[in-house]
Formats: structure tokens, sequence, C-alpha cells
């Protein structure tokens, strides 16, 4: 048995709906997330996945469901599940280090000044912002800001890292960067996260998993990708690994079509919310062999 | 030449104009005007020699530095330096002005934070937001038995509504994620408030306090004309009685100045406390 470090046991989520009677945005969700693992969910627009984040985060509460954190039903937000906001969220009126300092101080209240502030540097320096501790956020680019962003979620050392669309209102160039510096944390120190993307290639370069998950509303989560690629990969080597093209072409195929047509594909099949398919993408061995190309 | 040079120049240049213009004016002097003999011992010289009743700048000016430079004389209940009067005023300001800041910012977290205490005192807001806050100068007189603390309630009453308003709309505007990020962190109730809506309202509370200093200054004159006793508007009623319009024209000068000083203190302070995104 993997060490579940979240489950996540069949939430639903409703809304009063404009006209009376109530929408569902999800149901009956189930999802267990395993300690160290590094898991991405992605689906269209509206389909609730913000929704889902919110309540692993405890800034929402399910209408129906539980969460568990180790053994424990979560109620409300708490240090040890950290949040790196889409929006990045800082305070804008404290410098970079105020903004770090704050949490750490938050969570150690017995520390002194100095402490905190020594905790706080360290975090500011990994995602590469020495020398901006003093600067305030209006001073910072979109990229920095987003960084200070995680600097403050990982100075918690949190159980789980939540983040909802972290780089999506960046450049593709910082959004590289700082995909490279969360992988290179993440991976250092093991840290459990939770993703939401809409980004494909963002998900196959960071992801243990993938949750699929279906248009809304009713919302499901239609199946789970175990991504064949190693664990250790390179940003420009990764489209030459065999498997590559089979687990994009999948997730590819997966938000064109199938999240729309997902309960139609599974009409009269046996589909379990509580245990949806694992599915493996790899590319399937060549038909027949060719002689021509041997390798040395 | 930088605009605010030039802005400058042409600002002396309007009151170089205005000045001369007020000379011209008043220093003409028009027909001996045929009057009962009684009327012209009430209104003096200015009225019998034909010389202007309106004094000129220069008159006004050599008052204004008697004023300035002997401003805290005081020569009996109705014969007091400027500057008494003007520290009577603005004790009575600050003190009114203290209480309504004293009771609004609390209020205002209050309502701005609870749906239902917004909900709960709107109509109350609503009704008693619009009056004159001389209307209450009776009440005030009946109950508190005090002309001097009456014009303080006053000055409370009228500085109380802006800063409420204002704190209530500032508290209920903070952005929803930087509650969410004080909510992630675990952070109680009342550190949240201290750190997180404060600040974050803090530029929005500024501009409240900012409009009730002035409509509190604006008050203070009308309520001490109302009372008497001390202070720049019982002053400028008292100087009105002795018809000595120059001392009217040099107590118009100095509530203006007063007015723009204390605007501009609380202008200062919003910017200490406004945060750019
Ligand atoms: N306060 C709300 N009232 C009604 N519907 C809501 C509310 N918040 C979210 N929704 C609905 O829930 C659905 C899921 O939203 P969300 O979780 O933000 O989606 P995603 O992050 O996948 O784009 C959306 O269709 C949205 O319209
Ligand atoms: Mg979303």
């Amino acid at each position: 048995m993997t060490d579940k470090l979240i489950s996540i046991e069949a939430i639903a989520k409703r809304y009063p709906a404009p006209g009376g009677g109530e929408t569902t945005v999800f149901e009956n969700l189930w999802l267990a997330i395993a300690r160290g693992e590094f898991v991405c969910m992605i689906g269209h627009s509206g389909c609730g996945k913000t929704t889902v984040l919110n309540i692993l985060a405890g800034l929402d509460t399910p209408s129906e469901g539980v969460v568990i954190v180790d053994n424990q039903a979560i109620e409300g937000p708490a240090l040890d599940r950290a949040v790196i906001f889409q929006s990045h969220a800082l305070l804008p009126w404290r410098t970079v280090l105020g903004n770090v300092a704050y949490a750490v101080g938050a969570k150690h209240k017995k520390w002194s000044k100095t402490k905190i502030k020594e905790h706080a540097e360290k975090f500011i320096a990994l995602v590469g912002l020495k020398g901006a501790e003093y600067k305030r956020p209006s001073e910072l680019s979109g990229g920095m800001k987003q960084r200070v962003g995680i600097a403050r979620a990982l100075s918690l050392e949190p159980k789980m890292l939540l983040m909802d669309e972290p780089f999506s209102a960046l450049d593709a160039l910082t959004r590289g960067t700082l995909q490279d510096e969360v992988r290179r944390i993440c991976l250092s120190t093991g840290q459990t996260v939770f993703m939401i993307t809409h980004d494909v290639d963002e998900a196959i370069y960071l992801a243990d998993k993938i949750v699929l998950m279906t248009n809304g509303p009713e919302a499901q989560i239609a199946e789970i990708v175990e991504n064949p690629l190693p664990k250790e990969r390179e940003r420009n080597q990764i489209h030459k690994h065999a498997d590559y093209y089979a687990v994009r072409n999948h997730l590819i195929d997966f938000l064109v079509s199938r999240s729309r047509t997902f309960k139609e594909e599974m009409a009269g099949k046996s589909w379990d919310p509580m245990n949806v398919p694992l599915v493996r993408p790899v590319a399937s061995p060549p038909s027949a062999p060719e002689p021509l190309r041997k390798r040395a | 030449m930088s605009i605010s040079f030039r802005a400058g120049v042409v600002s002396v240049l309007i009151l170089a104009i205005f000045l001369v213009a007020w000379h011209i004016a008043t220093s003409g002097t028009g027909a001996v005007q045929q009057m009962d003999p009684e009327y012209a011992k009430l209104m003096g010289l200015n009225a019998t020699q034909g010389k202007s009743a309106m004094p000129g700048p220069l008159q006004v000016g050599a008052t204004l530095w008697q004023h300035l430079t002997n401003p805290f004389y005081d020569n009996g209940p109705n014969d007091k330096g400027l500057g008494i009067q003007l520290a009577y005023s603005i004790a009575r300001v600050g003190a009114g002005y203290l209480l309504a800041v004293l009771v609004a910012i609390p209020l205002g977290f209050l309502i701005g934070m609870s749906q239902l205490m917004s909900r709960a005192l709107d109509p109350f807001i609503q009704v008693l937001k619009p009056i004159s806050p001389l209307a209450w100068m009776p009440l005030a007189l009946y109950t508190i038995k005090d002309s001097s603390l009456s014009a303080i309630f006053v000055i409370f009453i009228c500085s109380v509504w802006p800063m409420l308003i204002n704190t209530a709309f500032g508290v209920a505007t903070v952005r929803k994620e930087w509650l969410n990020v004080a909510r992630t962190l675990e952070v109680g109730s009342l550190k949240r408030a201290f750190t997180v809506i404060l600040p974050a309202a803090a530029p929005t509370i500024l501009t409240g306090m900012r409009i009730s200093i002035g409509i509190a200054w604006l008050v203070i004159v009308a309520a001490e004309m109302l009372v008497g006793g001390t202070g720049i508007g019982y002053f400028v009623w008292n100087e009105w009685n002795n018809l000595s319009i120059t001392n009217v024209i040099n107590a118009i000068l100095v509530i203006g100045i007063v007015g723009m000083v204390l605007d501009q203190i609380l202008a200062r302070a919003a910017k200490l406390v406004t945060y750019p995104e």
C-alpha cells in the first residue's frame, strides 16, 4: 500500500441555480494522493478544478463528502497545506521579506525576529530572489512576484503544496524557468504537490500523475494518467523520450474530445468513481522491426 | 521652465491683480449719503465721510500684521487674540474629531465585516447621515447643558459619517485573496484585522478621515457663531457686531489657511498608508 497523504472521499459541490434548484459542479469525487507525489489536474475552464483545490486548502467546503489529510478530516485552512495563488496574492504594503516573514511568523509563533528573518531569507534565496528582499511587490515583475508566492508557501515547509495555475499569467520564458525551479525544489525535498494547469506540456514535465477532469457541470474524474517518463527528466529532452508523444496525444485527445463525450463513452460500461482507471500511455511497439534502424 | 514654476508665476500674478483691483475699488470716495443722523452715528466715518465701508488690502494687511505679532492677548471675553480664538476652535474640532475616530473606525470594521450588522445598521445611517449637524445643536444644548461640549458633539456627529462609511466600505472590499492568505496561514481574527484588513483598508479610511476633517472645520465656524463665547466662529460674529469688516476678512483668511493645513496633514497621512499595487 502506498503512503496516502490526502484522500478526497465522495466530495460534491452544488450551488443554487439561478432559476431555482441546484447546479452540481461535481459529485462523488474520489482521489488519493500519496506522500511525495506530484499530481496535476487538467480539465477545461469551469469544470471545478479551482473548487477542488480550494476544498483541499480548506478555503471552501464541499457540499458533501470529506477530505482526509494524514488520517484526519480537514476543517478549514491549515498551515500544513500551503497555497500558491494564481494571482500571487502578495500583500502589497509589505516587502518581499515582509511577505515571506509574515508566513514564517504565522507558523512559528515562538521564533525570534532574527530567526524568522533568517528562515525567510533562506527561502527567498532558494527561489532566486536574493537581493530583492526589501523591494515591494509593485516593483517586481510578474515572474518575480510569483517567485515570492512560491517562497512564501515553501517557507512553511508544508505537507502539501497546492497550486492553482501558478504560471498561467507569465510569459513562456519565465514560465519555463519557474517550472524548472519548482521541479528542482519539490524533487529535492520530496514535496507532495497538487497543481492545476491547463498546459499539457507543463503537466507532462512536472507531474507523476495527471488527473483528467471532464467538462462541467457534473464533472467527473475520468481517469488518472501515470506519467511514463522517468522521474529524472529535462525540459529540453523530454520530447525525445519514446513515450512522450503517447502521453501527450492521450492528454490532448482527452481535452479535445473525450472530456466532452466521456459520459457517452462510459454508457453501458462499468465505471467506478471510487476507483477510476489508472492508465499509462506508452509508445506502441513497432508492428514490424525495421532492420535498417539498427543502433550502435 | 517647469510647469510648477510657471503655475507659481501665474498664481502670484492673479493675486497681484486681485489686490490692486481691491485697492482701487476701496480707495475711492463715493458721494456722501443723506441719512438719518442716528443711523449715520451708527455707521461711523465710513458712511458719513464717503469713504468706502470696505477696507482695502493695506488696511487688512496692517491688522493682520497686528494679529500675527500679538496672537495670544486676552482682554476679556469680547477681545481675545486671533491665536486664542483659533486654539479654541482647533481644540473643539480635535476633540469632536478624535471622538468620531474612536467610534467610526471600530464600528466601520464591524459593519464592513458583518453582513448582518451592515444590513441592520444601514437604515439608521441612511436617516442620520443627511441631518445637518447644526440641527442637533438645540438638542445637544438641552441635554448636555454646556455650550462648548455641545459644539464638540456637533463636530463629532458631522465627522463620524464619512469615516464610518469609508471604513465600512474599505473593510468590506478588502481583496478576498489577501484574506485567503491570512486564512491559509491560520492567522487569528484579531491579528488578521490588524495585519491584513487595516493596512488594506487604510487608504479608504484615510480618505474618509480627510473628508471628515474638512466638514468639521466648515461646521465649527457655524457652531461657534451659534453657541458664542469663544472660537474663531464667535470671533467672526463678534467682529461683525463691532462692524469691523477688517477683522472679519482677517478671520476668513485665517479660517481658510487653517482648513488647508488640516487637509494637508490628512493628505500626508493618506500618502503614508497608500500602497501601490
Ligand atoms: N459562488 C458561486 N456560485 C455559483 N456557481 C459558482 C460559484 N463559484 C463557482 N461556481 C461555478 O462552479 C464551477 C467551477 O468553477 P471553478 O472551480 O472555478 O472552475 P475551474 O477552476 O475548473 O475553471 C463553474 O462553472 C462556476 O460557474
Ligand atoms: Mg480555476
